[in-house]
């Protein structure tokens, strides 16, 4: 590889051919302030659009000053990155950005973790000059169902555009107006709603102001715990428990499950449960479709729909609905974990504690914001009352858990309550990309093959590439399973299987960066994949360390059929654990 | 063919066609058809002739007789005088204003001694929508040459021997940059044109296109051939309608002829030209927010490195030029590198097209030698100030220019010199001030456009260009103090050292040159909340002399916000706190007894 | 049209298409060509001066004579009419009076040609506004 040497700040560094100024002073320990830049390397996604404008430096013999984030570096070149001249560019231009932002910290959602704050208390900023008469650039809030944008605080950083456009391919916001109403939105400034919005969120965990962010819950999931005449569930996603303890100051990737539970309980809901106990159930309904599938296809059924695609994903479920309607009957048509869990709550739960349905709130715990958007769509009601009332995220809850004085790190680990608390590893590894697929094998391997797998841990199908390929030998028959996480990937797949050049009998899709963990509702990474790796480490140590670690040997599973819906795929479970979807290709309306 | 005897040419500019000649045109041929006279004299519409003070314009030939502001009623009166009985109209010809005589042959004119038109040459001679008149006048000789005598590595030569610089602002040299295309290699290159032209009251490229469209044609052919490229795109702005329909025109019908297409003269060489439309930008002016509109993506410039040269449209090597140095190429490819370079100074080569507008006598396009100095063009070719007003500044390069003083009139024009009085040559906008025009006014004119056609990319364009403007707007309404002065400086310095492209790295010139040659202009509105010019409206008073008042209430009764008091036969007093400045009254008083200081 | 599939093919095209504009061109730049005013005053119009003009254009052209003709207004001849005004590149103007056809054809083959002076010149005795200096007959 070839190599450049240079210059900055008197220090000379070497570097590869193509590296940037900023990573090369990085590599020297040099840390130049940034603020539109964002980089996360294992995903390939790196954001420089050169707008900010705040990472400049001086570059000897260049007239004006250069963007560090994207100018590259070359042989011989000298530069400075403190002198005055840089250090008056900076404040210069943060002045005219802060000039143009709301100064509502004190109420703001991200007050504390956000980068505009961190930057203006880097660098110094008292007052802005001229602020009583500049205009300020004025737009309507909009409230959806997962996501709130408030544009008067967008910068022009544009990680929200590349993560839906280039990460994503999802295309709902992008660059609109010109000049001084430039923001980023959707077409026509339409509401998120209306556009193809798949609500998973990686907008809102790469914004770093408070522009984008997620719609609040936590004041009616108060409102429900302080209603005496309510009984109020908890389930708790399986990447939770990888991330919580991040926003109480603890490394990424220390699991916290023993404390969660605790600290759920003296939050005061009534019965802390585990969506994991849901993970386990939708490996049987899907296990079993997927394995119905297979047989058909295998014995020369021609019309069977082959690949089975994971149906967990509300992002993904949205995704598909938009862009590719006519492969509708294609993924699997099981529900997800939350909305299993909530049917089952307030169906079978329900009687057991004999609390009738209108009184009895399930509150989920999500890395995720497309589960809010998930917990309203109206096929997951019965007469208006919705299975899952009420989705909050990891940081909300952390919030919350904050409110109530509780310190996380101390509390005494607890376990979860039962009938619908006890999980398996299977149930555990949902919250990593690769994990569902995994899980559904361990049990589909056993029931089609009538034996006991002998390595329980499908490590080909793990990892961070966008897309995985791995054949699992199922006894003789090699069955062809895909993996992609980041909608991008996904739609690389789809259009294979659009183009009937698709290899796999199985797909797992997750449209979050990492799966689950590195959802829209975790605690932000900043960029850091490192956060992500490690909190993948989590996943499969929990699932290690479990007794269990197939679904469909749960006791709790086993019972609930026993006791109430009979076998996977009988006529209660297509009730109350599937679902169909809908076309939803957007159609623009111009009034 | 018929020969004929005589022609009128009548310009067809936009200019000109905003005053009826198209109806002249049809008029004189109407007339002709009467009088029998069809097969003798021969009607053409050609482009602009640049005198567009006095248009418009018709010239007949070959007795060169130039008559000037002619109206379709004139048409008969041409044709019966003229024509026939071989008298000139007199009160069509021009007069010189300070000679007062009639000059009828436009070599004789001020406005056209000095000028020398190579890029302009076919402009106002040949009917642009005819290509015969093209080949006729050497049109695509010089492609021929390319292709059959010439290496591409001589016709780089060729054009970096001549000295060309790029006409549109930013005078690289253009056989460099044709070199620099020709060395990167790949399966498909471009020639882009860039036919945008924002910077307000420009309108050279405009004439070019409309008045001889071939010749742009033809040298993105011959930059085609010397660089490997086989596709020619032309962006062209939307609101230039006339020069879409006569590229189109003239695109088909190079076609037609062989000379677009495949093997051209016979050679392996193929070229091809596409118009593409710009859709209200002007930041789609710089190269690589026009390439990435060309692309279908936001119009917003990108960080170069890399160059479009290396990467340009759709990730291929692109040579983007502007439409007059095109318009110069055939001609240095024919007549040679050592003609053009004669002409010019030591490192401005040829000549550059300017268009002179403001407080200037004679409004219009020129082409002038480089090295011509701001005087000449102002007072000699320009006929001096209006209405003998005094001369105060000249603002040249547009939105991206600084204002030039009275003691750089004697700057010879060239790039470099521009630079180094604190200015630019832009594209080729000239616009004269003179003692009523406010410099806080221009320079806040100036900013009032960049805000509006900023991208909105990069925060210190997007943002600070607007704080300067508030900031300027303050100033020219007596609100500014002392120290926002310095803030300007400031804000300017730091705009222009860290924006993203040409838009935002320029548009602080206006300011910073004003506040350099007119600082004490800034001071009196500051601190004495004066406009010693008199433009800025809100540092006006409105007063009514005493002694020239008769109290006729005429101005009361027309004032919008009844600013006005006074009774009948009485002197009138207007209210300051009230009064909004619109100057009804001084309109409706016809004892001027109104004034505004 | 026919397609220009060569060089040749251009050049020859632009010989054909030449005398389109070649009035034109003279015109802007006639020093170098013959030039002749005819006066197409109402007296010369009345004395045939039209038919002298048509003739004077055809056969110059004819014997390949690079020439400017274009008319002019009342020279102040009218005496004389038809007068024509002729100078040569290099040469002061000399005005003839009462050309008909036949004389216009002496002066083409005599002065045009040889420079022999023709009978019937009219000395000039006043200025045009172009004029730089007097002539003198």
């Amino acid at each position: 590889m070839e190599k450049v040497k240079l210059t900055i700040d008197d220090k000379q560094i070497e570097v590869e051919k193509g590296t940037t100024i900023y990573k090369a002073a990085k590599q020297l320990g040099i840390d130049i302030p940034v603020l539109c830049y964002m980089n996360l390397d294992d995903l390939g996604i790196e954001n420089k659009p050169g707008g900010c404008r705040i990472c400049v430096v001086e570059v000897e013999g260049r007239k004006n000053l250069a963007p560090s984030c994207s100018t590259e570096a070359t042989e011989g070149m000298v530069i400075h990155t403190h002198t005055m001249r840089v250090i008056n560019a900076r404040r210069t231009v943060l002045e005219f950005i802060l000039s143009d932002h709301p100064k509502d910290c004190l109420t703001c959602a991200k007050s504390g973790n956000c980068e505009l704050q961190d930057l203006a208390i880097k660098l110094g900023i008292r007052e802005i000059p001229g602020q009583e008469y500049a205009e300020m650039s004025e737009y309507k809030v909009d409230f959806s169902p997962s996501l709130i944008r408030d544009l008067d605080k967008c910068i022009m950083c544009r990680r929200c555009e590349m993560m839906c456009n280039e990460f994503q391919t999802v295309g709902a916001i992008s660059a609109f107006n010109r000049g001084f109403k430039a923001a980023v939105g959707p077409a026509f400034e339409m509401d998120i709603e209306h556009s193809p919005c798949t609500y998973c969120g990686q907008c809102v965990a790469v914004c770093p102001t408070g522009a984008l962010t997620e719609k609040d819950h936590t004041r009616d999931v108060i409102n429900a715990l302080a209603d005496p005449s309510k009984t109020v569930v908890v389930q708790t996603a399986p990447a939770i428990r990888a991330a919580l303890g991040e926003e109480f100051g603890l490394e990424p990737g220390t699991r916290v499950t023993g404390e969660m539970v605790s600290a759920l309980r003296r939050l005061g809901f009534d019965y802390v449960f585990d969506t994991d106990f849901a993970a386990d159930l939708t490996i049987m309904e899907e296990g079993t479709e997927l394995l119905d599938r297979l047989t058909k296809h295998l014995n020369g059924d021609k019309d069977v729909k082959l690949p089975i695609l994971t149906s967990c994903c509300p992002a993904w479920v949205s995704f598909f609905e938009h862009n590719f309607p006519e492969m509708k009957d294609i993924p699997s048509s099981a529900r997800s974990p939350q909305q299993m869990f909530g049917s089952i709550a307030k169906t079978y739960f329900a009687d057991k504690i004999e609390v009738k349905r209108e009184d009895l709130v399930v509150v989920s715990i999500m890395p995720c914001l497309a589960k809010k958007y998930e917990a309203q769509r109206d096929e997951f009601k019965v007469d208006g009352n919705p299975d899952v009332d009420f989705s909050i995220s990891t940081r909300e809850l952390a919030h919350l858990i904050k409110e109530a004085n509780l310190d996380l790190k101390t509390l005494p680990k607890e376990e979860f309550d039962n009938p619908l608390g006890e999980s398996t590893g299977a149930g555990v590894i949902f919250g990593a990309t690769g994990g569902v697929i995994e899980a559904a094998t361990r049990t589909a391997y056993e029931l089609h093959t009538g034996k006991k797998i002998e390595n329980i841990d499908f490590k080909q199908l793990r990892g961070l590439e966008g897309i995985r390929k791995a054949t699992v030998d199922f006894d003789g028959t090699p069955i062809n399973i895909g993996i992609a996480h980041g909608l991008g990937n996904a739609r690389k797949l789809l259009e294979d299987i659009e183009a009937g050049k698709s290899e796999f009998h199985a797909i797992e899709i997750m449209a979050c960066p990492g799966g689950c963990i590195g959802g829209g509702g975790q605690p932000s990474h900043h960029g850091d994949s490192s956060i992500l790796k490690a909190r993948m480490k989590a996943i499969y140590e929990e699932d290690a360390d479990k007794t269990i670690r197939k679904s469909h040997e749960n006791p709790y599973i086993i019972k609930l059929y026993e006791e109430f819906l009979g076998k996977p795929m009988s006529e209660k479970a297509h009730h109350l654990l599937h679902t169909c979807y809908f076309d939803k290709r957007s159609k623009v309306e111009i009034s | 063919m018929t020969k004929y005897k005589m022609y009128l040419l009548v310009c067809g500019g936009t200019g000109c066609r905003a005053s009826a000649s198209d109806s002249i045109v049809e008029n004189l041929k109407q007339e002709l058809e009467n009088k029998g006279l069809s097969d003798e004299v021969q009607v053409i519409m050609t482009g602009c002739f640049g005198f567009c003070e006095k248009g418009p314009i018709v010239k007949v030939s070959p007795d060169n007789t130039f008559y000037t502001e002619v109206k379709p009623e004139d048409c008969a009166e041409i044709v019966e005088e003229h024509i026939i009985k071989g008298r000139k109209v007199e009160r069509l010809l021009y007069e010189d204003p300070e000679k007062k005589e009639h000059i009828s042959d436009s070599k004789h004119m001020d406005f056209y001694k000095k000028q020398i038109r190579i890029a302009l040459r076919n402009c106002g001679f040949i009917d642009p929508e005819n290509l015969d008149e093209y080949i006729a006048r050497d049109g695509y000789e010089a492609l021929g040459k390319c292709l059959t005598e010439m290496t591409p590595a001589d016709v780089i030569n060729e054009i970096k021997e001549s000295g060309l610089r790029g006409r549109g602002g930013g005078g690289f040299p253009t056989g460099l940059k044709w070199e620099i295309a020709s060395k990167n290699d790949a399966d498909q290159k471009y020639v882009v044109c860039n036919a945008d032209e924002g910077d307000p009251g420009a309108f050279m490229d405009r004439s070019i296109l409309e008045g001889d469209p071939h010749a742009v044609l033809e040298a993105m052919a011959i930059c085609g051939y010397s660089m490997g490229a086989t596709k020619g795109l032309i962006y062209i702005r939307a609101e230039y309608p006339l020069a879409i329909k006569r590229l189109k025109i003239a695109i088909d019908q190079a076609r037609e002829y062989g000379l677009l297409g495949k093997n051209i003269f016979g050679s392996d060489f193929e070229f091809d030209v596409e118009l593409r439309y710009g859709a209200g930008a002007f930041v789609c002016g710089e190269e690589t927010a026009l390439i990435h509109s060309m692309e279908g993506l936001r119009g917003e410039p990108t960080i170069k490195p890399p160059y479009p040269a290396e990467k340009g449209y759709l990730g291929k090597p692109t040579n983007v030029n502007n439409v007059e140095t095109f318009a110069n190429v055939s001609v240095i490819i024919n007549k040679g590198a050592n003609w053009f370079n004669k002409i010019g100074t030591e490192k401005s080569k040829g000549t550059k097209v300017f268009a002179l507008a403001g407080k200037i006598n004679n409004v219009g396009l020129i082409e002038v030698p480089m090295g011509t100095t701001l005087r000449e063009v102002i007072f000699e070719i320009g006929g001096g100030i209006k209405d003998g007003k005094k001369f105060k500044a000249v603002q040249t390069g547009g939105p991206s220019g600084g204002c030039l003083t009275e003691r750089h009139l004697d700057t010879p024009i060239d790039f470099d010199n521009l630079l180094a009085a604190g200015s630019m040559m832009g594209s080729g906008g000239m616009i004269v001030l003179d003692e009523d025009n406010c410099m806080v006014a221009t320079a806040k004119f100036y900013l009032d456009f960049t805000v509006d056609e900023s991208c909105g990319k990069c925060a210190p364009c997007r943002i600070g260009n607007k704080r300067l403007y508030e900031l300027l707007d303050r100033i020219t309404k007596g609100k500014g103090t002392m120290e926002d002065l310095q803030r300007l400086r400031n804000m300017s310095q730091v705009i222009k050292d860290t924006s993203l492209c040409g838009l935002g790295q320029t548009s602080p010139n206006p300011v910073l040159s004003t506040l350099d040659n007119f600082w004490d202009e800034y001071v009196a509105h500051v601190k004495e909340h004066k406009c010693p010019a008199g433009q800025c409206k809100d540092l006006m008073k409105y007063v009514i002399i005493e002694e020239n008042c008769v109290g006729c209430t005429a101005c009361a009764r027309v004032c919008p916000v009844g600013a006005i008091s006074g009774e009948k036969k009485q002197p009138h007093y207007i209210d300051p706190s009230i009064c909004i400045k619109c100057g009804a009254c001084i309109e409706r008083c016809k004892f001027d007894a109104i004034i505004v200081k | 049209m026919a397609k220009i599939k060569t060089l040749a093919d251009l050049k020859k095209m632009r010989e054909d298409l030449q005398s389109k504009v070649d009035l034109r061109e003279k015109a802007d730049s006639p020093e170098s060509y013959v030039q002749i005013k005819v006066g197409m005053a109402t007296s010369g119009i009345a004395s045939g001066a039209k038919e002298v003009m048509d003739f004077l254009i055809e056969a110059l052209e004819k014997r390949n004579i690079e020439a400017v003709i274009s008319q002019t207004g009342d020279m102040g001849y009218c005496f004389a009419e038809p007068t024509i005004e002729v100078q040569k590149p290099g040469e002061e103007p000399i005005v003839f009076g009462y050309v008909d056809i036949k004389k216009a054809d002496e002066i083409i083959e005599k002065y045009i040609k040889r420079g022999e002076l023709v009978d019937g010149i009219i000395p000039q005795n006043y200025q045009v506004i172009d004029d730089k200096d007097n002539k003198k007959a």
